[in-house]
């Protein structure tokens, strides 16, 4: 029995998880249209390298990763593309994003796909570049590409997590997978120790899912798995947090800022793990994933659905029921309200949750903090939530960054046990975007400064190459006239002729002799033969200007 | 009387020498004042306030010859941290200088003759072209600082606001609305 260690507060919220886990995975039908966002992982929006119009099969490529850190993009089955335009997306802003809009033709026809039998004898380079190019990203909710975190030196990584906690409320689909699928998931964990050189695994899942604990026992049993263990552990409110995971397991706290691989533990969610091996053994780029539909609905269940399925349409199949009155993507602690019901369904959409008034009242108002320190005795980042709530709600952003806010995961245990219902979670994701926004100006104003500068050095520069020019020119100039002096000197003396002295200055000579009488011989040709009428004109003329050169003469001498 | 005399003589000549070696050693270059003044400044370089750019205009206020609300690239937030480093009272802005949204000049490339005016004119090189060439702004080098718009001849170059998007989306402060309850308060 290992021994576990605990983290700091934590809630009980009612789980609400047996109502979606009566039916087995079910295959979602195959939707009207799918709208399939190109940016759904962290990092660079994927580039689109299809056109509207163009029929793309199930598992094409219809984004390319775009930079070292993106994700490529699929379409989840066979149709025509009928928009690249801008949608509404699953996202807290409710903006919209660039999307492929497909029309499914119904056949649902797979592209060649390369599977591989041997994956062990693939370098590991090339295991990353397929994971990248099958766009695998986490599935626990961060949609950080995969690849880039299947990345370590020999013996750096002491411990692999797999996180199969799924702490928050409602959310079903870890354990539904765990349950039917064991076997392929710790063939994919398999894969992720290859490529981490992990000595242990530790698969931890909550003690509310006996189901699945049996299962993945079974699982690493049956498979004969080395330094795998399966273990429970308590079910408490965001036990599912990666660095709460690692802290029951490993006993590791690890800081804000520090990544846990520099701590030699690296943590995955168990989805990912399954999307690892259909990517690497089957080549099957990640295009449908597990969803948990839950709430107002007559039969709340999981489904295997196309990645791009408007939620309406997944909703509807676990029959909706009137009262409706949004979808929430996501748990009742860290889920986010969607713009639409019609939005897409992404990578990261592992629950919605069809919400009412019912289920969800209306928020009480909130009321002025009475500082009871209920948050802080909840916070598992230890932090102080009412000193933040303090100096987020004064724009104090400074101080709040020295309670550190950035420590905080936003799990909502602190609002959850307000007794003053104070959206504290709010005032602290203002507070962080507000800081990030005026880090990105700094390092603006930075890069700004820097061009600048450089701009007015190198006017100055040239300003200073164009005066040293001149001077050059000028000395120049003035070495041939001494030059010049110092030989009309030498004739005069008559000691030495010139010509015999200097072949090529004799060779100018000539030439400027030359050209002085084709100079003379070339008369302006308009003062040739005149009439006695235009001499006499010309005449006056210069007996004017004589008259004028006198008065100015006289004028300057008086 | 004259050793004590020599000996305290003799101090002040070492801790002289020590405070000119000092002196010399670790000798600032510039008016450090002027350089945190400098780091507050939005550096959009865009003479609003009257200097030619934020480093002129950061050595004006570390003189005492320039105000502290002069800067509206900066926003009264710009303000706020110049008071609060020069430890002065805030001060609104005052008359016509009003802070803008932040924006971005497009080059109509239509209209664009090619005459490279705009590129002398902008103060961060974040203009491309060449002469009778097509001008091309790079917006993300570009401050907003509107100084290519008056020597452009054909009137071709467009301040747009820079739009929110999913890039640049941030968390809205928590307001709610105040309803009247039945009893006549007014409650959050």
């Amino acid at each position: 029995m290992k021994t576990l260690y605990q983290f700091h507060g934590g809630i009980h919220p009612p789980t609400n998880k047996t109502q979606s886990t009566q039916t087995p995975i079910r295959l979602a039908q195959l939707p009207v249209k799918l709208v399939i966002p190109l940016h759904q992982h962290v990092g660079n929006c994927a580039k689109p390298v299809v056109e509207a119009g163009d029929y793309v099969l199930k598992g094409q490529l219809i984004g390319r990763p775009d930079g070292h850190l993106s994700s490529a993009i699929h379409a989840s089955t066979s149709g025509t593309i009928a928009a690249i335009d801008m949608q509404p997306v699953a996202h807290a802003s409710g903006m919209a994003d660039l999307c492929v809009t497909l029309i499914p033709d119904g056949l649902d026809k797979w592209i060649e796909l390369a599977p591989c039998d041997d994956w062990q004898s693939l370098p590991h380079t090339e295991l990353r570049h397929i994971l990248r190019n099958a766009g695998v990203v986490g599935l626990g909710g961060a949609v950080f590409p995969s690849d880039m975190k299947l990345y370590a030196h020999k013996h750096k990584i002491k411990t692999l997590v797999l996180n199969g906690a799924e702490c928050e409320p409602f959310i079903t689909c870890d354990d539904l997978l765990m349950r039917e699928r064991a076997c392929e998931i710790l063939l994919g964990i398999e894969m992720m120790r290859t490529l981490l050189y992990a000595e242990e695994v530790l698969i931890g899942i909550e003690d509310n899912k006996p189901e699945a604990i049996a299962a993945m026992q079974a699982a690493v049993t049956a498979g004969g798995y080395a330094r795998m263990e399966v273990i429970a552990v308590p079910t408490i409110y965001p036990g599912g947090g990666a660095k709460q995971l690692i802290r029951v397991l490993t006993g590791i706290e690890v800081a804000a800022g520090v990544r846990s691989t520099n701590l030699g533990v690296q943590c995955f969610n168990v989805g990912t793990a399954y999307s690892v091996w259909r990517a690497i053994r089957y080549g099957e780029p990640l295009i449908s994933r597990v969803v948990t539909v839950t709430g107002n609905v007559a039969h709340p269940q999981n489904f295997d659905a196309l990645i791009g399925t408007p939620m309406d349409e997944l909703v509807a199949q676990a029959d909706q029921l009137p009262g409706t009155t949004g979808y929430i993507m996501g748990g009742p602690m860290m889920g986010v309200l969607m713009p639409s019901m019609q939005v897409g369904m992404i990578k990261a959409t592992n629950c919605i949750i069809a919400s009412s008034d019912q289920l969800f009242p209306a928020a009480k108002p909130a009321l002025s903090c009475i500082r009871c320190t209920r948050c802080a005795d909840v916070c598992p980042a230890e932090l102080q939530p009412q000193e933040l709530y303090w100096f987020a709600k004064a724009k104090n952003l400074d101080k709040a960054e020295d309670y550190h806010l950035f420590d905080c995961i936003e799990c909502g245990a602190c609002s959850y046990v307000c007794p003053s219902n104070i959206p504290l979670v709010q005032y602290y994701r203002f507070a962080k975007s507000e800081i990030w926004a005026q880090e990105a100006g700094k390092k603006a104003a930075d890069a700004a400064r820097e061009r600048h500068e450089y701009r007015e050095s190198r006017i100055e520069r040239e300003k200073r190459e164009k005066a040293e020019k001149l001077a050059a020119k000028e000395k120049a100039a003035q070495d041939a006239r001494a030059q010049r002096a110092a030989l009309a000197a030498v004739p005069e003396t008559g000691t030495m002729p010139v010509a015999a002295e200097n072949p090529v200055q004799q060779k100018i000579q000539a030439a400027i002799e030359h050209a002085k009488l084709q100079a003379a011989a070339a008369k302006p040709k308009n003062t040739e033969q005149l009439t006695p009428h235009q001499l006499a004109e010309i005449a006056d003329i210069e007996a004017r200007r004589a008259r004028v050169r006198e008065l100015a003469k006289d004028n300057t001498e008086e | 009387m004259i050793s004590a005399l020599l000996v305290m003589a003799a101090i002040a000549g070492i801790l002289g020498a020590i405070l000119g070696f000092a002196a010399i050693k670790f000798r600032v270059e510039g008016n450090p004042l002027v350089a945190k003044i400098d780091a507050v400044l939005p550096q959009t370089q865009c003479g609003q306030c009257g200097f030619p750019g934020c480093k002129p205009y950061a050595t004006a206020i570390a003189e005492g010859v320039a105000d502290i609300n002069m800067c509206p690239p900066g926003g009264e937030e710009g303000i706020q941290k110049l008071a609060d480093l020069l430890g002065m009272e805030f001060k609104p802005f005052g008359g016509e200088t009003k802070p803008k949204p932040k924006s971005v000049a497009v080059i109509d490339e239509s209209t664009c003759i090619g005459c490279t005016l705009c590129i002398q004119a902008c103060p961060v090189d974040a203009i491309v072209g060449a002469a009778k060439q097509l001008h091309t702004i790079i917006a993300a080098e570009c401050t907003g600082c509107e100084l290519c718009v008056p020597p452009c001849p054909v009137d071709c170059i467009l301040m747009v606001p820079i739009a929110e998007n999913l890039s640049n989306w941030k968390w809205k402060y928590p307001v709610y609305a105040l309803t009247v309850s039945s009893s006549g308060n007014a409650a959050l």
